[in-house]
């Protein structure tokens, strides 16, 4: 495994290389695959170079352990509002997650229908380029239009474009309390009518989410309300009179429970220790209910009020199986555990794809990263 | 300002190309004649002109797609535009070019409450996509100051802001997908009412890429239910650096205004005779705005006030009624038209880390009295975003040149603290010169690269972004 310890070290490795690259953070996202090549870790690249909380602005080496860039803003009352998943539980893998691999793989959790991605906060990046060029794009301020964004390029490239070196992010204050609240006994249509009706009032839900089997069996919607104690309390008792037409809606004010709820579902925790594929699925809401029925055999957690599907089918089931039931709806459909690593990208439009290919090919001309990742054939 | 001179094979082509897009183009839809492609000579950016070869007015996507694939076999340059509000010049024409205007492409294809989104055609105009979704109670955030004339078009090609992002991002964040065209007339979907790419961000690099990597012809934008309420709190300080300091308080004490508007003495004095808005005659005035119901919006002002009293505001006023926080809104609004009855102005927009703030106003004065030329700076502070009015006589020779220099320091500094030439309006041609002062060539050379991949002939508005002399060498290879 090399291990480079400056982007200058990097780079020269990069330029020196006379074989392919297998690009990791931490290596506890390994999502499709495999990837021949050299390991190559970005874990030398680490610490945080700037913060400032009065700016809402961060900057850290891109392996950067997440844990740590969480406590740093924990101790200044913030954090990363887009909720990055830790894969570590869903996939069995170990190992420390890192900054630089939350980009590349472009992850967020249930607060991304309110807040938004892991790529709306990535402000700038660093990265190495397939000839070992430093490359530099964005900055590490909030509004930047000057040239052209490959910030949102390189994020949720996989690595296959560049090696990130450095990232600049925007962070938001922390909120003091949180509260959820659940509906039980809904099914899944129902359920995805009640988290747009959540999502579309003026009570800026911050997760929306529904387990079809709950902990005895039982479908429980959950929704969360964020902000200062006076603020959820008002919110959540009109959002349990909006919805009151669809059942008696339970409200949970400990801010603490409510927490380990909701990393629950960022990290699909059902999912965790039980065997089958599990699949990503993003699809529009309304289609979320249908999609699924689509699938045999499948178990389902919708978070972002039915955008997101997390996909449990039995092991070994056909790739193609799950993606059919995307067919006429739209949306993507990406295999996260098990199953055909080879197909887990979802297939792309000819021509899209070509202008995939024609990216790679400028970004990595010699097709040293993560070569065969994300479906590009170099 | 240099343009690439124009190919006189192609003015010598203009009755073959003249032909062929009348052949897919109904006769109202293809201006040529000199005195009517004048219309389209320049943008917001007045001083400069170059009336185009001829302007296409296209009503489908078919004829958007026939457009492009006639230029791209005969090697016609396209400049894309939506309402012409840039400005940067991102809509300038040269010569030898054809404008592709999307303005009547302005309707609204879809609208779905339960989803969340809108989908429209590009020409439509930014306040009209609200106009399409209030009565239901849903607006779409990204407002511009030229909201009731530019397009969605523009907004998505220059990554447009506003006064509210803090709160709720830029275009790119509010925008779902596109149907884009690209310069072969192939017509693509990007992203759709589904989040997130499969594959690579395409739609992320497209928004912000000036109309150099297709045109986008439909944009599907996220829609948001109005807030129960807003309002704003005005404050008065006497020093630039107290304001900032207090901008910076209020964040971290973690309250999330929707807005936080800074405006300077220069800026306060003509905006109050204009608008007679009554503000304080101070010299930094902060416009903090917040939102939700009538208790939450007490709760945050309560803080904010509360740090705004340790900072001693000279004018501390909490808006209590519909009029008052009219009338605090009343002279930002007017600013552009303030400036505008003082003289000629050219207004900047580079951004600056928030924490530079004080250290930035004290430059600006200071270069303003090397270069003679009066500054005024209204701005969202929140997030850094500055608009320095540079204040000149465009009658006076020499002024406009003396006032583009002026432009070009403080943009410079701004890149020199930390921040970036353009926050919201775009490098188009005003900024282009200046993009090696913020990036090294191999950072422009992969993004030359990025156009090389979409439009390999180098023909979609050629001349922007990129300076001339970087983007020689991917133009003649074009060729």
């Amino acid at each position: 495994m090399l291990i480079p310890q400056t982007e200058a070290e990097l780079a020269a490795i990069v330029a020196e290389a006379e074989g392919p690259f297998h690009v990791q953070g931490g290596g506890t996202r390994p999502i499709g695959g495999p990837v021949a090549g050299m390991p190559l870790s970005t874990s030398g690249l680490s610490g945080i170079a700037l913060y400032e909380p009065g700016a809402l602005t961060l900057v850290a080496g891109a392996g950067t352990p997440l844990a740590e860039i969480e406590q740093v803003l924990a101790a200044e009352g913030q954090r990363l509002a887009f909720e990055p998943m830790d894969h570590r539980g869903l996939l069995g893998t170990e190992g420390v997650p890192t900054i630089g691999g939350v980009f590349a793989a472009n992850v967020s959790g249930p607060r991304r229908i309110q807040a938004g991605a892991a790529r709306d906060f990535l402000l700038g990046v660093r990265f190495v380029d397939g000839r070992g060029q430093v490359v530099r794009n964005g900055g590490r301020v909030m509004k930047n239009v000057t040239g052209y964004d490959l910030v949102k390029l390189m994020a949720g490239s996989y690595g296959t474009l560049g090696v990130l070196t450095e990232v600049a992010l925007k962070v938001l204050p922390d909120t003091a309390t949180a509260a959820t609240l659940t509906l039980t006994g809904l099914d899944d249509g129902t359920a995805i009518r009640v988290m747009a009706r959540a999502l579309g009032s003026p009570f800026e839900v911050t997760g929306v989410a529904h387990r079809p089997d709950g902990p005895e069996g039982v479908p429980l919607t959950l929704l969360r309300l964020e902000g200062t104690e006076r603020s959820v309390a008002y919110r959540a008792a009109e959002m349990a009179r909006l919805l009151a037409a669809f059942g008696e809606v339970q409200i949970d004010h400990d801010t603490a429970r409510t927490r380990q709820t909701w990393q629950g579902i960022r990290d699909v925790k059902p999912f965790h220790g039980v065997s089958g594929d599990v699949w990503r699925l993003s699809v529009k809401p309304s289609d979320a209910a249908g999609v699924v029925a689509g699938i045999s055999s499948a178990r389902a957690l919708y978070d972002w009020a039915g955008g997101l599907i997390w996909v449990l089918v039995p092991e070994g089931t056909a790739a193609g199986d799950v993606r059919a039931a995307l067919s006429g709806v739209g949306g993507h459909a990406t295999l996260i555990r098990g199953g055909e690593r080879d197909a887990a990208f979802h297939p792309l439009d000819p021509t899209i794809e070509a202008l995939q290919c024609g990216l790679r090919q400028r970004f990595d001309p010699r097709g040293l990263f993560n070569f065969g990742l994300m479906g590009v054939a170099a | 300002m240099e343009m690439p001179r124009p190919n006189p094979d192609i003015l010598a082509r203009k009755p073959q190309l003249l032909a062929r897009l009348s052949g897919v183009l109904p006769s109202d839809a293809l201006i040529s004649d000199p005195a009517e492609t004048r219309a389209y000579e320049c943008d917001a950016l007045t001083a400069y002109k170059c009336p185009p070869l001829a302007a296409v007015l296209p009503s489908s996507t078919q004829q958007v797609s026939d457009v492009l694939r006639i230029c791209h076999e005969m090697g016609v340059p396209v400049v894309p535009r939506g309402s012409g509000t840039s400005l940067a010049g991102g809509a300038l024409p040269t010569e030898d070019s054809v404008i592709l205007g999307v303005a009547r492409l302005n309707q609204v294809l879809e609208t779905d409450y339960e989803n969340r989104f809108i989908r429209v055609q590009s020409g439509r105009t930014n306040l009209s996509v609200t106009g399409a979704v209030e009565a239901d109670g849903f607006f779409y955030a990204p407002d511009p100051s030229s909201q009731l004339a530019c397009a969605i078009a523009g907004n998505v090609a220059m990554n447009s802001g506003g006064a509210h992002c803090l709160k709720y991002g830029v275009t790119t964040n509010n925008l779902m997908g596109v149907t884009m065209v690209l310069m072969d007339g192939t017509v693509i979907e990007l992203g759709g009412a589904h989040l997130d790419a499969a594959g690579y961000d395409l739609l992320g690099l497209v928004c912000g890429s000036e109309g150099q990597l297709g045109v986008v012809i439909e944009a599907t934008l996220r829609i948001l239910h109005k807030p129960e309420g807003a309002r704003p709190v005005l404050m008065g300080f006497d020093s630039n650096e107290v304001a900032g300091q207090c901008v910076s308080d209020i964040i971290k004490a973690g309250v999330l205004p929707v807005a936080i508007e800074f405006m300077d003495r220069p800026c306060i004095r003509a905006c109050e005779a204009f608008a007679r808005a009554g503000y304080p005659d101070c010299e930094a005035l902060l416009i903090v705005e917040v939102e939700g119901s009538d208790a939450e919006i007490d709760e945050q002002l309560e803080t904010i006030m509360e740090i705004a009293h340790s900072h001693n505001p000279v004018e501390l006023r909490q808006s209590t009624s519909a009029e008052e926080s009219a009338r605090i809104w009343l002279g930002r609004k007017s600013a552009f038209g303030a400036m505008g009855q003082i003289n000629d102005y050219m207004c900047l927009d580079g951004t600056i880390p928030v924490t530079e703030l004080p250290y930035v106003l004290r430059r600006i004065g200071e270069m303003s009295g090397e270069f003679g030329l009066d500054v005024a700076n209204v701005f969202h502070a929140g997030d850094g975003n500055m608009h320095p009015l540079i204040l000149f006589d465009a009658n006076k020779p020499g002024d406009l040149e003396r006032c583009e220099a002026l432009g070009a320091e403080i943009l410079k500094l701004c890149v020199e603290v930390g921040g970036c030439l353009t926050g919201e309006h775009g490098v188009g041609i005003e900024k282009r010169d200046l993009m090696t002062d913020q990036y090294a060539p191999e950072d422009l050379e992969i993004q030359m690269a990025v156009k090389d991949v979409f439009d390999p002939k180098w023909l979609l508005n050629p001349a922007k972004v990129f300076p001339l002399a970087a983007s020689e060498a991917h133009r003649i290879a074009a060729e």
